[in-house]
Parts: structure tokens; sequence; C-alpha cells
């Protein structure tokens, strides 16, 4: 039992392992405000199902670029950019969204079986795309993906307020002159390009772990739109730098990790939420008859 | 519950004679709207004046809501002009607040009713949202407006139906429109809020020169408030104060079936209007709220 657990949490020669993946942490870092960011806005415009969709095509994307020894994170671009714009301009409702994101799937996800058959190189690299490899990233990757999410970041805060509006109020927003379909679109751009990041760290059937699990942690404790996306970014953070620094010495890969801290975190909001939300809630006036 | 009969002062005493003088807030003229063979409404010319109340009534199907969506540049004419202050409307506007049918927040929704009304106020604008002086105390005036201040803090997934859409009127009136569009906003509403939310309405566009066109299938809420009507039934249309339109002969002659209309303690109901064109709405909430 020791010697199992001793595989999972290994601290030794730990400093010096520290200073090799500081970039791979920065990077972490990094994805953890992307994840936590649009998770919230994931969550209210109902497309965490799209989210997934949008990595298999990812991941066939990447294993594309792997057979032809292109840049990874290039071909991870591609897959999911075309399958966040495909699912953004065809799925504008929701049921919609949700068959094209079926059918978009296990069409990804075969490609990318079929892709990473027919590779020769190393397994460890097949492996990585489909359940993450940070470590395995080099440096000129992580500076690629830093770009990205900072670019994420500050188109995010662009459009932040009419993104708000648009999620949560769509037919609202319009009458009010909002650009709500063309920010709709600038959105899936930018959760393409979110997931497309994510995939390098914790692997395409993982991404939920970030751009859904942390948002939806937040949410069961706040409603308000100022701490909903603080809180967010806190967990994101937390479980990816965690996952990295926990990970470092046994030589598993990083995603268990992170996805164990974000799916704790997500159990304790949970967990609280519940006992918060019947006793926040006084009786105001007399009671209304709701909808269907 | 109570019946809600007329307000104690009785109707407005707003002139209801169209006001030619003022430039109009919505100018259609000569609108038409076909879908194939269909026509929902041709040769529809209406003039509304700075202040005046419009119900909008007829059967479903009738091009209530289209009308809506041609004046938020959503559906195009298929013939004729709209304009809104003069100019041919756009998609959406700055000076329309809009109330849509009551639809109730998903839970875990991440707005609490304050947030609700400040979308209003710079919900349209780029850049993350400032705790601005000037947003936060517009926001406190319109929550104590919509008498919600009790529940400023509370998830709006939280409150009741009644309650959320309190707060769209607060929501649409925030920016001080021009124009208040109301899409059905009394819908699924028990009878003590479709008082309030219509009288919030009133009181808005008392207390700013507002226009505001309602959609409506029952217009006893609102008959105290209104000036003229706009009854749409299979492609025909009047338009003129309630007591004008809402005749057993006008009604009867747009169904092309005998209609009667009655009028009894300052509440109108209409009776006979065929089945399918959903005017019978008024009678199913009739016999549930007569007691």
């Amino acid at each position: 039992m020791d010697e199992f657990w001793g595989r999972i949490f290994d601290f030794s020669d730990y400093g010096a392992l520290l200073v090799l993946v500081q970039n791979s942490i920065i990077a972490g870092a990094l994805l953890g405000i992307v994840g936590g960011l649009i998770g919230p806005f994931v969550m209210s415009r109902d497309l965490a199902f799209a989210v997934h969709g949008i990595s298999e095509l990812s991941f066939a994307g990447a294993a594309a670029a792997l057979l032809l020894g292109a840049n990874v994170v290039a071909g991870s671009l591609v897959g999911s950019l075309a399958a966040a714009i495909l699912i953004g301009v065809l799925g504008t409702r929701a049921r919609d969204r949700n068959s094209i994101t079926a059918v978009l799937m296990p069409f990804g996800l075969g490609l990318g079986i079929l892709f990473l058959a027919l590779y020769d190189g190393r397994t460890a690299n097949k492996f990585g795309l489909l359940t993450g490899q940070i470590v395995a990233v080099d440096n000129p990757q992580l500076t690629l993906l830093s770009i990205i999410s900072i670019v994420v970041i500050a188109s995010l805060f662009v459009m932040w307020r009419p993104l708000s509006f648009a999620s949560v109020d769509g037919d609202v927003a319009r009458a009010r002159g909002v650009p709500v379909d063309a920010i709709g679109i600038a959105f899936m751009v930018l959760l393409g390009l979110a997931t497309a990041v994510s995939i390098q760290i914790v692997g395409a059937l993982l991404v939920l772990a970030l751009l859904v699990t942390p948002a939806a942690a937040a949410m069961r404790v706040t409603s308000s739109p100022l701490i909903t996306p603080l809180l967010s970014v806190l967990f994101a953070v937390v479980a990816v730098v965690g996952g990295i620094l926990l990970a470092l010495g046994g030589g598993l890969p990083i995603s268990p990790y992170i996805t164990t801290i974000s799916f704790l975190i997500w159990l304790v909001c949970r967990i609280v939420g519940n006992r918060r939300v019947p006793s926040s809630r006084r009786m105001v006036s007399g009671g209304a008859i709701h909808a269907d | 519950m109570t019946e809600p009969g007329p307000k104690p002062d009785g109707p407005t005493p707003v002139d209801t004679s169209p006001i030619d003088r003022v430039s109009p807030v919505l100018s259609l003229r000569a609108a038409t709207l076909r879908f194939g063979a269909r026509s929902l409404w041709s040769n529809l010319n209406l003039d509304v004046a700075p202040g005046e109340f419009i119900a909008v009534l007829g059967p479903n199907g009738s091009g209530k809501t289209t009308l809506i969506r041609t004046i938020l540049g959503q559906q195009p004419l298929t013939s004729g002009t709209i304009e809104l202050l003069g100019r041919p409307v756009g998609h959406g506007s700055r000076a329309i607040g809009y109330i849509p049918q009551q639809k109730l927040f998903a839970q875990g929704t991440p707005l609490r009713a304050r947030d609700l009304i400040a979308l209003g106020v710079d919900g349209h604008r780029w850049g993350v949202p400032r705790s601005s002086r000037r947003v936060r105390a517009r926001v406190d005036e319109v929550l104590e407006a919509v008498n919600a201040t009790d529940y400023a803090d509370v998830p709006v997934a939280l409150l009741s139906g009644g309650e959320q859409q309190r707060l769209r009127v607060g929501q649409a009136i925030a920016a001080n429109p021009r124009l208040l569009l109301g899409d059905e906003p009394l819908l699924s509403l028990d009878l003590h809020h479709q008082r309030v939310v219509s009288e919030l309405i009133d009181g808005q566009r008392r207390a700013s020169g507002a226009s505001v066109i309602f959609i409506t299938h029952d217009i006893n809420p609102v008959l105290p408030f209104v000036d003229r009507v706009l009854y749409l039934v299979g492609g025909l249309f009047r338009i003129g104060p309630p007591e004008e339109v809402l005749r057993s002969e006008v009604l009867s002659y747009m169904y092309d079936t005998p209609v009667e209309v009655i009028h009894s303690r300052g509440r109108v109901a209409v009776l006979g209007a065929p089945e399918g064109y959903g005017v019978h709405d008024h009678l199913e909430h009739h016999r549930r709220t007569e007691p």
C-alpha cells in the first residue's frame, strides 16, 4: 500500500524538479485564469456539452499535426476553431447545438484515433493528447500557449458586459441594440482557443474539468457577477497549479491530479451551497404563479 | 385574492386624440407584412405619440409579436416604412425598453436583483462592469421605484415569477427609454402582480413621457391606462380608443362571426370569438378570476 501511495505522491528531489517545470507552472496558472474566466459564460450559455465536442475535434487536429510532423498546438487550434465556429453558426438554439455537437464528437474522436494509429512516434505523445501532459510541452510551445491565453483573457475583458447581458438575457440584450449574434460567434472563437490550450495540459477527454467544473463550483456558492468569476479563477488555478505540483515527482500524468482537485472543490461547494440556498431567500411578498 | 376592479380614480385623463403636432416616437406608414399568401396586416398607419399607451390585442397568429419584431428590426416589412424617433428602425435600440414574457431565470444564474437592473443601465457597453457611483445610484433608484429594494441582493433565480417580472420592468425603465415595448409581460402572473406590473409601466410613462406599446391577450389589467387599442384579426386591424374598438359590431365584422363585447364594472369581456383565434383566453381568464 505504501508503494502505491509512494508512486502517486513522490517528493524526492523536489527542489530540482520545481526549477525544471517553472514555465509549465506559469502556463498552467494562465490556463487556470482562462478556464476560470470563461467557465461562468460556458455555464450561462449552456455550452458544457459543446466544449466536449470542440475538444474532440481539437484532438483530431492535434493528432493530424502529430502525424504530419506539424506544430501540435497549431493543429489543435485549427480543429477546435473549426468545431467552435460550426457549432456557433449552426447551433444558435440549444437543441440544434446539442445534436450538432453529438454528431461532431464521435467524428472528431474517430479521426483522431485514425491519425494516431498511423503515427509511428512515441506512444507517450499519443496518449498525452487525450489525457494531458504539460511537462512534455516544450518551451516555445509554452510561449505560444501563454500568448493565446492572454489573448483570450484580454478579449473576455473587452466584451465582458455585453457578453454577460447576451448570455443571461439574450432577447432583452438584442432589443437594447447589443449585437447578440456577433458576440455569440466571437465567444465561440474564444472558447475554441481556450479549449485548444487546455487540451495541451489536461488532454481532450478532461477539458471540462478546467472549463466547466470550477465555474460550476463557484456558481453553487455565489450569485454575484463579480465574485463568481473570481472564485472560479481561484478554483481553476488551484486545480492546475496544485495538480502540476503534486504530480511532479511521480512521473504519472498530471490530469488525474487536476481533475481530482477540481472535483473535490466542486464537491465542497456543492455541500456548502446546499446549506446556503434555503436560508438566503426570505419570502418577500405574495407568491406568484410560475410559468410551466 | 381581490377583484382587480378599475382604479378608484377611473380612467386616466390623458388626451386620447392623436397628437399630431408632436413628432411621433414610432411611426408606421402603409406598413404591410405578408408571409407568402398570408397577410398579417396591410397598409397599417400608426403614429405613437410621446406618453401614449397603446394596447395591441388580437388572437394568436394575428401578428402581435411580429409587430414587436418589426419594431426591433428583427423582421423587415413587406412594404411601407417604420421609423423610430424619425429614423428607420435598426437592430434594437437604446431608446427602447423591452419587457418580454415571463421566462424564469435558470437556477445558478450569476445575477442578483440589482445586477439585472444594472444590465439595463449599462449592459450594452463594452468592457468590464464598473461600479461607478452614478450606476449604483441609478440602480438603487430603480429598485426603489419597482419596490424591489427588499430583495436587491437575492439571486434572481430564487425570486418568484412576479418578483422577476417586476425586475424586468425595472431593467426596461432603468435607462429612461422613449418607448416601452411589452410582449405579453403579464402572462402567467397572478392578479396582484398583473396590477403591480401594469401600474409600474404606467408610472414610468407618466414620469418620463415614454410611449408604451403593450401586447396582451387580456386588456383588463391595463384598461385604465390605455389611450388607444390596436386590434388585429386575420389580416384586418382597427385602431382607436378602447370604447370605439371594443364593440360588438366592430369585432363581429373583424372576426366575421357574431361576437359580443360586454362592458361591466370597468371590465371588458369578449364573448363568442371563434375557437383557435385565441380570444377565448379572455373567457378562461375571467372564469378563473371572478369569485
